[in-house]
């Protein structure tokens, strides 16, 4: 993107309801890219009794990334963070994940990869959630969009820096120092 | 199965035609709208009845916007069972597939933004004369039933040299078709399998092995599709000068020409062609998409990433490529700008349809996400060359070794001139259609 300077750290006050101005997207006004790029931070009541099993899928999950540690790329994620938290008597999910697409953007994408990881399953645990939502991408859009706690503040050490940037300003890095070495 | 005899023939078969019309219709009253269609749908070819070595000299196609739908009579616990994107249309949706500025449904011409679209009589013909005959003909009808207006029309024809179908820039077209499960039609090398029929019919089963819900009643929605209809003025006199102001000769104008679209002029795909045209490679249907990037050309050195094709297809480089499939008909209106003739101001183009199960996962995706999302692959600044909103901001990379070549300021060569959604039904739903009340 143009005129977005990495090397100077940025923090950013987001209006209430999360939006700077209103731009339309597919499924609904388009959350804004911030400092600390795009993400979700979804806030949902599980149903009574399946905390064990959304504990577990922490292990598939983990698993999952094992045997195939590319399973998640479509997603473009920096870092995912799944909590769980009580409030009063009743147990709260969290999935806050920070990535670099605009979500809308590759929405259904998403879905489909929830459906092959499994993620869905996590979800079907929470109250609410649309049981069709296979065949129902509208109603899956909208649970998220219901749920979707915007933030009133991001900050970027890095401002604007997408993961694949890194990854390659990384690379670059390590076969330069393999070149220099290799020149001993 | 698919059920042939019910589908409108319009996205089975590719018709052998060279002349085409569309009429823009606003219904005054329900009545007359529905008898204009009880009249129509013997007219209206069948996927069975229609195929490429069609007999016919014409052949017709029925499709309705929401309002039109709600003007026949339709219930309204009906028309809430369609997608919201199609009950909102392509005007108020106009910002998410990039028709703004210039492009914006305020400067659109034909009245195909208003309220009062209600449907659109598809014509093509084996030539001009003959359109001209049923155009005669269907004034005549229309006069007949009274209270059926025409908002608009555009007459399209195939501009020369004919027998290679191609846009006014001088692209060769109608290089690929989409192979669909369950129909004759066999897959071109490179494409994959036949697609899943719920990519495109409802009713049908999609590449997700679901049959998604429908609208209700089934009778009424089984058998449909929907249609994105785009109507997009080219620049041709701008294109031109741009091309000479990049290139001081005539081959390294054709170079930059292919790069922005990722084939040549002539059809031959960069991937495979990267170094100079082949036009035999063009035309032959069984090598001309026999390629992908992943594997071929990952970094785009042949074909660039921002290029038309790469971006409208990127092939085995995106997730779920082939639920976003679309098939695209359509041809070219007015007149061809000689060679060397200065830009004259007259308005030509190109008026197509896409075809898809559901506008906002197929049409709105390519347009929002392929053709207008600047950072698509990382290329950070960036709209494709053709069918992005182009306002000289955007650039485009051609990578190249040594040194990549990154034009600035890409001007537009292109201008959304119109669009709508249409819903295009089974032949079993143009008839209760016609009979709604």
């Amino acid at each position: 993107m143009k005129d977005q300077d990495w090397t100077k750290p940025q923090a950013l006050a987001i209006p209430k309801g999360g939006y700077f101005t209103l731009e339309k997207g597919r499924y609904g006004a388009t959350y804004p890219r911030t400092p600390a790029c795009h993400g979700f931070t979804i806030i949902a009541k599980i149903k009574s009794g399946t905390e064990d099993e959304i504990r577990n899928y922490g292990k598939r999950l983990e698993k999952a990334l094992e045997d195939s540690p590319n399973v998640l790329a479509p997603l473009q994620l920096h870092y995912l963070r799944w909590v769980l938290f009580d409030i009063g008597s009743d147990k709260y999910f969290m999935y806050q994940g920070i990535f670099d697409t605009d979500f809308d953007k590759y929405t259904e994408d998403a879905i489909a990869l929830f459906t092959q990881t499994g993620i869905n399953t996590v979800f079907e645990k929470l109250e609410g959630f649309p049981e069709d939502w296979k065949t129902n991408v509208p109603a899956f859009i909208k649970f998220v969009r219901e749920h979707q706690c915007p933030s009133f503040l991001e900050y970027g050490e890095y401002p604007f820096v997408t993961a694949v940037e890194i990854k390659k300003a990384l690379r670059l890095k390590k076969a330069f120092s393999e070149m220099l070495d290799q020149m001993q | 199965m698919l059920e042939l005899d019910d589908i409108q023939h319009f996205l089975l078969a590719r018709t052998p035609a060279f002349a085409a019309r569309y009429e823009f219709l606003t219904f005054q009253r329900p009545s007359a709208g529905r008898q204009w269609l009880a009249g129509m749908i013997d007219k209206v070819g069948t996927g069975a009845s229609v195929g490429a070595a069609s007999p016919d000299s014409r052949w017709v196609t029925a499709a309705f916007t929401w309002n039109g739908l709600k003007t026949l009579g339709v219930e309204e616990s009906s028309l809430a069972t369609f997608p919201e994107e199609f009950r909102q249309g392509m005007a108020t949706r106009a910002e998410i597939i990039g028709a703004t500025g210039t492009n914006h449904p305020d400067h659109w011409t034909g009245e195909v933004a208003s309220p009062a679209l209600h449907a659109i009589a598809i014509l093509f013909a084996r030539d001009a004369v003959e359109r001209e005959r049923c155009k005669v003909e269907h004034a005549k009808y229309l006069s007949g039933i009274g209270s059926v207006g025409v908002l608009s029309s555009l007459d399209l024809e195939a501009i020369p040299p004919y027998g290679c179908a191609h846009e006014h820039f001088g692209y060769r077209d109608r290089l690929s078709y989409i192979a669909i499960e369950g129909t004759a039609d066999q897959p071109q090398p490179g494409s994959g399998p036949p697609i899943k029929p719920g990519e495109f019919f409802l009713g049908y089963a999609d590449e997700n092995g679901l049959q998604p819900e429908l609208p209700q009643p089934e009778t009424f929605s089984r058998n449909g599709s929907y249609l994105a209809y785009l109507r997009l003025q080219e620049h041709v006199g701008a294109f031109r000068d741009f091309l000479r102001q990049q290139a001081a000769t005539l081959e390294e104008q054709e170079l930059i020409a292919a790069k922005l679209m990722g084939r040549w002029r002539s059809g031959a795909p960069l991937v495979l062609a990267p170094l100079k045209d082949d036009p035999a490679l063009g035309p032959d249907m069984q090598r001309t998409n026999n390629f992908d990037y992943g594997t071929m050309d990952p970094l785009g050195y042949a074909c660039p990433i921002g290029s038309h094709i790469r971006r409208m297809n990127p092939r085995d480089t995106v997730e779920n490529a082939r639920r976003r499939q679309m098939i695209r008909r359509g041809g070219t209106y007015g007149p061809p700008l000689p060679e060397d003739a200065p830009e004259d101001g007259v308005e030509r183009g190109i008026a197509a349809f896409m075809g898809c199960a559901s506008l906002v996962r197929q049409f709105e995706f390519a347009m929002n996400v392929w053709a207008n999302d600047p950072n698509f692959k990382d290329l950070g600044n960036e709209r494709d060359p053709f069918v992005g909103t182009q306002d000289g901001t955007f650039d485009m990379t051609i990578p190249k070794r040594p040194i990549r070549k990154k034009i600035l300021s890409l001007p537009a060569f292109t201008t959304i001139k119109g669009g709508a959604y249409f819903f295009l039904p089974g032949i079993r739903a143009l008839r209760f259609l016609a009979g709604a009340t």
